[in-house]
C-alpha cells in the first residue's frame, strides 16, 4: 500500500475535472428553463452518442490514417441481430461476449 | 398523520431504489469485466492497490482511468494528464444536460449526488426509460447509480489484487461487453421512435458513423465522439421539421 504525493495530486485533479462537467448541468438547469430548441437538440444525443461509442470500439488509432478492427466489426453483426430480435440488454451483452470470444478464437 | 405519510413515502422510496438497482443488473457484466481489466491495467502501470481504489472511487470514469494509466506510464506531466482527463470526460456534460431536466424539482444536493455518478451506462438505462415514456424519480436513479458505483469499485480492486494471475482479459471477449451494451441501447432507442421518423434517425446514425471515421483520422477518438455527437444532433434539429 503506497500513495505518493504527486499521485494523490493527479487523482484529485482528475477527480475534480471529471466531477465539474458531470454536475454543472444539474446545478444550472434547476434555475433556468431550457428553450424548446435545446431540448430538441438534447433528444438526439442518446442515439448519436451510442453510435459514436460503437464506432469508437472498432477504430484503431495508430500511425496509419485509419485502421478498422475487423474482428470487432464481425462480432458486432450477430450481436446487433440478437439485439434486434430480443431487445434485451442482458442477452445482447452475453451473446456479444460469446461472439467476440468466438471471433478471436477463429481469426 | 404526517409521520405516517412520511413512513409511506420512505417505503416507496425504498421500492423505487431497489427497482433502480434491478434495472442496473444488465449493465453489471460491463462494469465488472471492464473494472477488472482496469484494475489489471492499473497494477501493470505500477499503481498500488490503494491508488487504483482511489482512482476508481474519485474519478469513476472507465475510459479516462485507462488513459490516465497510459499517460502515467508514458511519463506525461501532471498538467497533461489532468487536461486530457477533462477532455475525455467532457461528454458527461452532454449526458448530464440530457438528464438534468428530469430532476429539477429535487433539492440541490440530491441533484449533485445524481450528477456525480452519471456514466455512459446509467445514462443509457435512463435514456431508455425516457424513450419509453416511463416515469422515474431520484430514488430510482440513485438505486441505479449507487449499484453501478459499488460494482465498479469492487471490480477495479479485484482486478488490482488478482491482476497478476490473469494475463490477458481480452481473450475472453469480455472487453466487448460495453460495445454490445451500446448496440442494445441503440436498438432500444430506435424501438421507441415513431415509424415515420425511423428513416430520418437511421440517416442520422449513418452521419455519425461517417463523421466518426473522418474525424478519427485527425483527432483522438474521445474528441471525435464529442464532436460527431454534437454536429449530428445539430443536423437533427435543423432537418427535423
Amino acid at each position: 500500500m503506497s500513495l505518493n504525493l504527486s499521485m494523490l495530486f493527479i487523482i484529485s485533479g482528475c477527480a475534480l475535472v471529471t466531477f465539474i462537467p458531470r454536475v454543472i448541468p444539474f446545478i444550472v438547469i434547476r434555475n433556468i428553463k431550457l428553450p424548446a430548441i435545446v431540448i430538441k437538440w438534447l433528444s438526439f444525443i442518446p442515439i448519436c452518442i451510442f453510435t459514436a461509442l460503437i464506432v469508437d470500439s472498432f477504430i484503431i488509432q495508430d500511425e496509419s490514417l485509419l485502421s478498422i478492427d475487423w474482428r470487432v466489426l464481425i462480432a458486432i453483426i450477430p450481436t446487433l441481430i440478437i439485439a434486434l430480435f430480443t431487445r434485451s440488454l442482458s442477452i445482447t451483452v452475453i451473446v456479444g461476449i460469446v461472439s467476440m470470444a468466438a471471433v478471436r478464437f477463429v481469426f | 398523520m404526517y409521520g405516517l405519510a412520511k413512513e409511506i413515502n420512505r417505503e416507496e422510496d425504498l421500492t423505487t431504489f431497489s427497482q433502480g438497482a434491478k434495472d442496473c443488473v444488465p449493465t453489471l457484466i460491463g462494469y465488472i469485466s471492464i473494472g477488472i481489466a482496469m484494475g489489471i491495467v492499473g497494477a501493470s502501470s505500477n499503481l498500488s492497490i490503494l491508488e487504483i481504489a482511489l482512482l476508481s472511487a474519485l474519478v469513476y470514469a472507465g475510459a479516462a482511468q485507462f488513459i490516465i494509466c497510459a499517460l502515467l506510464v508514458a511519463g506525461s506531466p501532471i498538467s497533461v494528464i489532468i487536461f486530457t482527463t477533462f477532455i475525455v470526460n467532457l461528454r458527461n456534460f452532454l449526458l448530464s444536460m440530457t438528464l438534468a431536466p428530469y430532476f429539477t424539482k429535487y433539492p440541490l444536493m440530491k441533484n449533485i449526488g445524481i450528477g456525480a455518478l452519471v456514466t455512459d451506462e446509467s445514462f443509457g438505462v435512463t435514456a431508455n426509460k425516457i424513450a419509453k415514456k416511463e416515469t422515474f424519480n431520484a430514488s430510482w436513479m440513485n438505486g441505479l447509480n449507487v449499484t453501478a458505483y459499488i460494482f465498479w469499485n469492487l471490480s477495479c480492486i479485484l482486478g488490482a489484487i488478482f491482476g497478476k494471475w490473469i494475463s490477458n482479459p481480452e481473450v475472453l471477449g469480455l472487453d466487448f461487453s460495453l460495445t454490445a451494451m451500446f448496440l442494445a441501447l441503440l436498438v432500444l432507442q430506435l424501438e421507441n421512435i415513431a415509424h415515420s421518423k425511423l428513416k430520418f434517425y437511421l440517416t442520422l446514425i449513418v452521419y455519425v458513423v461517417i463523421l466518426m471515421l473522418i474525424l478519427c483520422m485527425f483527432l483522438p477518438s474521445y474528441i471525435a465522439i464529442l464532436l460527431s455527437t454534437m454536429i449530428v444532433a445539430t443536423i437533427g434539429v435543423v432537418k427535423d421539421k
